[in-house]
């Protein structure tokens, strides 16, 4: 590793060796046209936080939806905590998916629902208490910072605030694996850092398993070069040229996984669409 | 050109057909299964039911006025107006009480189905809903058909009865003949087999309504302007498949019940 990139001494030793969260070997998906994606291994370990980086309609997201089910792959296989679920059939996948969260692009709140109904939809199906729903919504709104929230309809919060309901709608059932997909897509940059600060701290605290989606490399290079401080309850800036090390890359370009490394193997690629990507 | 176009036509109608008769029998099936949503059965019965109630009302009201008028000129020529309760009362329940009401809920509620859904497909709540270990086909679609079936079954009484009152109303105020002939020739000759035919097709129009507004949402693509098209598809062809599957129905009938 470069000198000027070391692991922080905060950060959790990585976790590699152990089997991973999720695999991916030899994946291609598409719909009608060309494939989408074609021949994408890859794989996320115990605590660790992938970005995927991309263009805009490279198939990111048809990734991260590949990874829970909600989309088939053409080719190879995908396995889910241990399972092969490329032909699993779709009742088998519910108690899969019902252990990962996901965040979507535009937060895809239920419009009919409370704050309170979204947050609270999976222990809502599972029948749990009402005592034990609003206690545990409001724990989950309080992560976010929108305990205010609660009884509001989506329709009247704003696009930040969304996306942060949906966050907690992700994390209240304390999955064993959380997806973003573009969480801070349209999003002003004060609102973008609060939902980075927000992913930064699920990583910090609870040392979830993530892989995360995006276009905006600042967001990346931020999740790489900050930590959570508990006791200030904020995302504070690691020290000059120190990293967090279970922190790395993917990149996706025209449907090929072009780059999977760290952020220093990002940086001094010799891939020409990688370093067009970071110019 | 023109071969390799009907080719693919051809094609996606059978694919279509066979989507739908997949979607439309996994989702009855699922009563027989749980999770059952019975709060979801019983908010969707409302919507459907009760909501749908004033526009079954009046139209089975004027309906039945309207047989009424054109009856009674013609029955007149013949002497024969003492049977137009007979002529109202069975032309209500065997055939237009359950077709025009289910005309009527497939024009409010096919529409709302496939609009609703649709605009959760495009929205990504339906994948959202996936994603939290939900089944959507459980949870949207079971619900919205069996109380579509359960709902035009009830709403179609109702129709068959605001009909007859319509006749009625008709027969004593415009035509100033006598209510409780009406009403005697209209129940008296109404038999059992009558009423079965009456109350039997409400349940297969209450089936294509419910299972074809869903199948239409649920395969919402293109954006908000999709979400247009899946409610348009919805409402046409479930109220063409009602008038199709009605003479379908009416000739078993027949063939069961002979007149």
């Amino acid at each position: 590793m470069s000198p000027a990139l070391v692991p922080a001494p905060q950060s959790p030793a990585p976790v590699r060796d152990a089997a991973p969260v999720v695999s991916l070997h030899g994946i291609s998906a598409g719909f009608d046209g060309p494939p989408v994606l074609q021949d994408i291994s890859f794989s996320v370990a115990p605590a660790e936080t992938r970005i995927l980086l991309g263009p805009a309609g490279v198939g990111k997201s048809t990734l991260l939806k590949l990874i829970i089910g909600l989309l088939r792959p053409l080719e190879g296989s995908v396995r889910l905590f241990g399972e092969d679920i490329s032909n699993l059939p779709e009742e088998r996948l519910f108690p899969l998916r019902a252990r990962a969260g996901m965040v979507f692009q535009e937060g895809a709140l239920f419009d009919s629902l409370t704050v309170r109904d979204n947050v609270a939809y999976q222990l809502i199906q599972e029948r749990a208490p009402d005592e034990e729903i609003d206690s545990r919504v409001h724990e989950a709104l309080r992560f976010v910072g929108l305990e205010e929230t609660f009884s509001l309809y989506p329709a009247s919060l704003s696009g930040g605030m969304r996306r942060r309901v949906a966050i907690a709608r992700a994390l209240i059932h304390h999955p064993e694996l959380i997806l973003y997909d573009s969480p801070t897509g349209g999003l002003d940059p004060v609102t973008s850092t609060t939902i980075i600060e927000l992913i930064v701290k699920q990583r910090d605290v609870h040392a979830t398993p993530a892989l995360l989606v995006t276009h905006r490399l600042q967001d990346a290079f931020t999740l790489c070069t900050h930590r959570f401080d508990a006791e200030q309850n904020q995302m504070v800036p690691l020290p000059e040229g120190q990293i967090n090390h279970n922190t790395t890359f993917l990149m996706l370009e025209e449907g090929r996984l072009i780059l999977d490394g760290s952020l220093h193997e990002l940086l001094h690629t010799d891939n020409k669409a990688v370093r067009e990507f970071l110019e | 050109m023109a071969i390799i176009a009907i080719d693919r036509t051809a094609k996606n109608i059978v694919l279509s057909v066979q989507e739908y008769s997949l979607f439309a029998w996994r989702s009855l099936l699922n009563i027989f299964h749980p999770p059952i949503y019975w709060t979801d059965f019983l908010m969707q019965s409302d919507v459907i039911g009760v909501g749908s109630l004033p526009i079954v009302i009046l139209s089975g009201f004027f309906t039945g006025g309207v047989l009424a008028l054109q009856s009674a000129a013609t029955l007149s020529e013949f002497g024969a107006t003492a049977v137009t309760g007979q002529f109202v009362g069975l032309t209500m329940i065997r055939e237009l009480g359950p077709v025009l009401t289910g005309i009527m809920v497939a024009g409010r509620n096919a529409s709302s189905m496939a609009s609703e859904l649709g605009s959760m497909i495009v929205t990504e709540q339906i994948d959202a809903m996936r994603a939290l270990g939900v089944d959507p086909l459980r949870k949207l679609v079971t619900p919205r058909i069996y109380s579509s079936i359960v709902m035009l079954l009830l709403l179609t009484i109702v129709a068959d009865a605001f009909g007859i009152l319509g006749g009625a109303a008709v027969t004593v105020l415009i035509s100033h003949q006598n209510g409780t002939q009406y009403l005697n020739s209209a129940y008296e000759h109404l038999r059992y087999s009558d009423i079965i035919q009456g109350l039997v097709k409400p349940l297969f129009f209450g089936y294509l309504l419910g299972s074809i507004g869903c199948f239409y949402g649920m395969r919402t693509t293109g954006g908000t302007e999709g979400v247009g098209r899946s409610t348009i598809s919805a409402v046409v062809t479930s109220s063409v498949l009602i008038i199709a599957v009605d003479f379908l129905i009416t000739h078993v009938l027949l063939s069961v019940f002979p007149t």
